[in-house]
């Protein structure tokens, strides 16, 4: 086993577990937390991917603005003063489908012949400066849209949160 | 080296627990944290297609970007429905909010 592969494994344990901890933490605050350690698993991952330039806006959007938000509402929806029953009764249902998905996904991962399909032994670099450029020029009007979809996601979120004249 | 099949095998695995957490889960903030879940397996095959698949077009990177991108919309969005959710109805549980049930 090569050093990239312990690398990759230990990675890899670590953003499972982080899953597994989302949705099985009996306390939600726990949960975020768990989240956090998934998704900077998940960044470490994309640094294995060699695509460092993702790695980093994973770190700084979902390692700390969007578990920032999360933990917010959990505190203003005062989640703590929830009953501890945090699981709805269909959870067995759900565990069996879980695993039906899983399993499927796994056999079409496995018996599929990747190298047929053109996959290649060695992970390619993507440098930061060609996938700028490809971005902005290739992809100009996607990101644009991107960007009026944030806005208005943004716009309408405050509208949506904020406290009305006479409320409360 | 990492075979593709691995990073494969993650994105399953991180997917199938977001599956389970939507379906499991009592609260919307939960249930929103597996939907992040679900994103990030994707994210996660997108790169690894990039990597293995196609290098020189590299759109799997530029699918993750946008993929974050709306992530990030999304949350936000779906977080103030929450907690408008929490200010009418004193519940952030998405089984107690019944009243478009049949």
């Amino acid at each position: 086993m090569t050093l990239e592969e312990g690398i990759f494994y230990v990675v890899a344990a670590v953003t499972a577990l982080g899953g597994l901890g989302v949705v099985l933490a009996r306390n939600v605050v726990y949960a975020a937390l768990f989240l956090i350690v998934a998704l900077l698993g998940v960044a470490g991952i994309f640094l294995l991917l060699a695509a460092e330039f993702l790695a980093i806006v994973q770190v700084l959007i979902y390692g700390a603005a969007v578990t920032i938000l999360v933990l917010f509402v959990l505190m203003l929806t005062r989640a703590r003063d929830v009953p501890q029953r945090v699981d709805s009764p269909q959870r067995p249902l759900a565990f069996l489908l879980a695993s039906a998905l899983l399993g499927l996904l796994v056999t079409a991962i496995v018996t599929t012949d990747w190298a047929a399909l053109g996959a290649s032994e060695q992970i390619h670099l993507v440098p930061a400066q060609e996938l700028g450029r490809s971005l902005f020029r290739n992809w100009s009007v996607p990101f644009e849209v991107a960007s009026l979809v944030l806005i208005v996601a943004l716009v309408g979120a405050v509208i949506l949160a904020r406290v009305e004249e006479g409320e409360e | 080296m990492i075979p593709i099949q691995h990073f494969l095998v993650l994105g399953a695995i991180l997917f199938a627990l977001g599956v389970y957490g939507v379906l499991a889960r009592r609260s919307a903030v939960l249930i929103l944290m597996s939907v992040e879940l679900m994103l990030q397996a994707v994210s996660i095959n997108f790169v690894a297609f990039a990597a293995y698949l196609a290098p020189q077009e590299f759109r799997g990177l530029i699918f993750a970007i946008f993929v974050i991108t709306v992530a990030a919309a999304e949350v936000g969005l779906a977080l103030a429905i929450v907690l408008r959710l929490f200010r009418n109805r004193a519940t952030a549980n998405v089984d107690e909010v019944d009243t478009l049930r049949w």
